[in-house]
């Protein structure tokens, strides 16, 4: 281990070796190159895929042109979601202050589009320049009568998870504002899916065939009016908890909601997902479905699944994504398609979520905290990986020293949620593993 | 069209932010590491962002600020930045770029260098670049980046090694991978020893590794750069490159040290290719390569075999304004007629120079739009019925293109919708060439799709 950063050492283990936790949660060394972004991000992805508000940057345009579009969150209606808004602040406004731009920025476009809310993210900047977002936000409120709320996500206060936690105090704003829509007493509230390639849907169908309806999805395929009558929903049952799990205790301490935590990648979480669900409703005929539904997935789905898993047999993966619980539904779902993880890591992950990700590891996995470049591509090659699972910005690591790569990201197209996205995913492994290009690797 | 009305937001920017564009130019020098003075995000942001052009590694240090960092400036964080990265990637160089929060913050960028070096020994060379991002865009970013480099490596003092030393200084400009490697290809057969900066044609479109190249191979070398005045002349490709900076990196050449600088455009089409090889069989004192005349010849057979197919074809032409001159440029000699001239830049100079160059083949009707976002296209091509035919430009206009239902060529930066962006080919006459090739095939694929008979001779 050439070069790595002394002060990063609590965040690398190997199990099997040692009887050490891995530290989660610290800040990231400057020039560590960490894959991490920052706490704008966080809120920004985490509320992106309410379609029919309006999602205003306010500061200089960086932060809202890389976030443009960033993410595949699909939409069954409006798509207002998937422009980049910002108030494109100057040198001038940096030095007069950006309020009134704002102000008229906010104005023109709910005039312009009708949304049905409008979430004002801060940037770096804005605190800095004294701009006082929440006091405009209330006037813009006021005076166009739809919920205006500031996201107070200043990029350096903090981390991408703190951005999460900013979104979801956001959203707990909206929660509870409404009671119009028409609520079944066995309806669930989907916390932490974001509907990319359409996931969401698969799910919604899945709990719609077991007899439990959907009063609110937070945030995929979401929708301002859902958020406002989401307190009225029997449970709320959290997906990526990392980013969601402070929206569900927030809304039991408020409203009582009981919430479940669970995961729709891989045979396993995805079936439990359903099992828990129906227990909580405490209805035999619930359950009957669910155990219905697997089965008679299961039934289709193993067999497409055996050729996948002889011809990866043996193969083995590095892991690196956003969350720990993501990460753990990944170990899980190689394991099942024959492939070992070696290297398991994420940006986001603390240190109990990491208890739990050693537990379920193999002896001699590396695992990772807040890993970047360096660190990653030499576990790569340490371990002999033959397939890396993480985002764009992985993805060249796995590339340029010759092994497969799949991403598990927000800009994936294929849909790897429930036992679809099982087969899909297997698909996806084989495709890039077994590729006949990798002999040409050096 | 320069008088737009000024919209309070900015919907779908055509524009990314100064200090991406700075990155963009530090991956041109040899053993350069980048480390942008600011929060984690826009390291990060950016990376992602040229990795889904480039589809290279990418890593680009943050000097991390805090809620600390931001009250009490960012010395702590800088030094810590700067150790890191020399403990894991033992840079030649430590290229900074500074961001909008320490801009504001009034971070004083060359202090905490100065201090760095003065405390610590062997330390790497350290460049500086101030790019807020609310000033400018990528594309001012960029040329900033450039001038800081060169200001700060071009040392003035002869070189100990006068075989080192060149006769050409080509700043190439904000131009693909393998328009790089065409620009060094050209220079060598003039045979002008010639420093291209920034040479990004290696570290970001490089090989298949063995192992992780924590600084990949390549860029222009340090050497070169501190040997630049000593060279006979620059050549700047571009007219406008960046409004906002005083001088640029061939004016501080030719003010400081007295090298000649000239400047064309960047060569897209013949008549901007013709100006390109004329200054350089000037400065080389030879004729163009026969190679060349043979490509500018079959460039005018193909032009002459294509032209039928865009005669008359409204383009929208959108990018960072001196592509978009030079994309004008030629479409307007090939019969193309571009209606929309738009840039998210704002130099002020934009239709000028399009009026200069486009010369004879420049229309009154052309609508030239600066500091103009997507939805401004939009809004200008439907309210002033510009009805196009096509969108040549980078990728981010697809949403609009497929929304009027129109082809798009995709050229420039940047291309995240398809694979080979670093070899998106533009400039010479082998360049135009295949730009012309596309845009001729776009159009019959277009035309082929929408048809009901499905011809098989078009």
């Amino acid at each position: 281990m050439t070069g790595f950063l002394q002060d990063r050492k609590s965040q690398i283990i190997t199990k099997g070796k040692g009887n050490f936790d891995l530290i989660g949660g610290k800040p990231s060394i400057a020039g560590s190159v960490s894959q991490r972004a920052c706490v704008f991000c966080g809120s920004r992805v985490v509320l992106y895929p309410i379609a029919d508000a309006i999602h205003l940057v306010h500061g200089p345009i960086g932060c809202a042109s890389y976030t443009w579009d960033i993410r595949g969150a699909m939409s069954s209606g409006p798509e207002l979601h998937r422009n980049s808004f910002s108030t494109d602040l100057r040198e001038k406004h940096v030095v007069f202050g950006g309020e009134k731009k704002l102000y008229a920025a906010l104005v023109e476009l709910i005039d312009k589009y009708q949304p049905k809310a409008a979430f004002v993210y801060s940037t770096c900047i804005v605190g800095v320049i004294g701009d006082d977002v929440q006091s405009v936000c209330r006037q813009v409120e006021k005076l166009k009568h739809i919920p205006v709320i500031p996201v107070m996500a200043e990029g350096f206060q903090g981390t991408k998870k703190d951005g999460y936690k900013i979104a979801c105090d956001a959203m707990a704003t909206l929660v509870g504002t409404d009671e119009s829509k028409v609520i079944s007493p066995i309806s669930i509230n989907i916390l932490g899916d974001f509907n990319l390639a359409g996931e969401l849907w698969i799910l919604a169908d899945y709990y719609k065939k077991i007899g439990v309806e959907i009063a609110a999805s937070i945030t995929g395929d979401g929708r301002v009016n859902d958020i406002q009558n989401a307190h009225r929903a029997a449970l709320n049952v959290v997906q990526c908890s990392g980013s969601m799990l402070h929206l569900a205790k927030t809304m039991k301490e408020q409203y009582g909601i009981p919430f479940r935590k669970v995961s729709y990648f891989g045979i396993e979480d995805m079936s439990d997902a359903l099992y828990e669900v129906a227990k909580f409703f405490g209805k035999e005929e619930l359950m009957d479905n669910a155990r219905d539904l697997v089965k008679e997935e299961l039934k289709t789905l193993l067999p497409a699944l055996e050729p996948y898993r002889n011809a990866l047999q043996g193969k083995k993966a590095a892991i690196y994504v956003g969350g720990a619980f993501k990460a753990i539904s990944l170990v899980k779902a190689l394991r099942l398609i024959g492939v070992q993880t070696v290297i398991a890591g994420t940006q986001t992950g603390d240190t109990e979520d990491y208890k739990l990700l050693k537990t379920i590891c193999d002896d001699g996995c590396i695992l990772v905290d807040d890993s970047n470049p360096v660190e990653l591509s030499e576990f790569v090659k340490q371990t002999g990986a033959d397939l890396f699972i993480g985002g764009v910005k992985e993805r060249p690591i796995a590339y340029k020293l010759g092994i497969g790569f799949c991403d598990h990201n927000h800009e994936r197209k294929l849909a790897l949620a429930g036992y679809e996205g099982m087969l899909n995913f297997a698909k996806e492994v084989y495709e890039t593993v077994c590729s006949p290009v990798w002999r040409f690797a050096l | 069209m320069n008088e737009m009305k000024e919209a309070a937001s900015s919907c779908n920017a055509c524009k990314q932010c100064a200090p991406l564009g700075a990155c963009i130019a530090f991956k041109g020098i040899e053993g350069a590491l980048p480390m942008l003075h600011g929060s984690q995000g826009c390291a990060t942001y950016i990376r992602r962002y040229l990795i889904s052009h480039f589809r290279e590694t990418m890593d680009i240090a943050s000097s991390n600020f805090s809620e600390e960092t931001t009250i009490f400036g960012g010395n702590r964080n800088f030094n810590t930045g700067i150790d890191n990265i020399i403990s894991q990637y033992h840079p030649q160089v430590i290229a900074i770029a500074s961001t909008c929060l320490a801009e504001t913050i009034g971070e004083d960028v060359q202090r905490l260098i100065y201090e760095y070096q003065a405390t610590h020994e062997e330390v790497p060379e350290m460049v500086f670049a101030s790019t807020p991002s609310y000033q400018g865009t990528h594309y001012e970013g960029f040329h900033e980046a450039v001038f800081a480099t060169v200001k700060t490596l071009a040392k003035g003092k002869a070189s100990d090694n006068p075989l080192s030393l060149h006769q050409l200084n080509l700043f190439c400009n904000l131009i693909s991978p393998e328009d790089i490697r065409h620009l060094k290809e050209i220079a060598a057969d003039f045979s002008l020893k010639t420093m291209i900066f920034p040479d990004y044609s290696d570290t970001l479109d490089g090989t298949s590794w063995d192992s992780y190249q924590r600084i990949p191979e390549g860029g222009t070398t340090i050497e070169a750069i501190e040997n630049s005045p000593w060279a006979a002349s620059s050549l700047e490709l571009g007219y406008i490159l960046n409004a906002t900076l005083t001088q640029s990196a061939g004016e501080y050449l030719q003010n400081a040290f007295g090298v000649d600088n000239f400047r064309t455009g960047l060569p897209i089409g013949i008549r901007e290719s013709d100006k390109f090889f004329a200054q350089l069989s000037a400065l080389s004192g030879k004729v163009i390569p026969l190679k060349y005349q043979k490509q500018r010849g079959r460039l005018v057979d193909l032009y002459f075999d294509g032209h039928k197919y865009v005669s008359m074809k409204r383009a929208v032409i959108y990018g960072e304004e001196d592509l978009v001159v030079g994309l004008a440029a030629f479409a307007a000699e090939t019969g193309i007629k571009p209606v929309l001239c738009a840039t998210g830049g704002e130099s002020g100079t934009l239709q000028q120079t399009l009026r200069e160059v486009l010369g004879d083949l420049y229309s009154e009707e052309i609508i030239v739009g600066q500091g103009m976002t997507f939805e401004a296209m939009e809004a200008a091509i439907h309210d002033l019925d510009l009805q196009p035919d096509l969108f040549i430009g980078n990728s981010k206009g697809y949403y609009l293109a497929r929304k009027l239902d129109i082809p798009i060529v995709r050229a420039g930066f940047p291309i995240h919708d398809r694979i080979g962006a670093q070899h998106n080919r533009l400039l010479g006459y082998e360049g135009t060439t295949i730009l012309f090739e596309q845009i001729v095939n776009t159009l019959l694929e277009d035309k082929q799709r929408k048809s009901s008979v499905g011809y098989k001779y078009m």
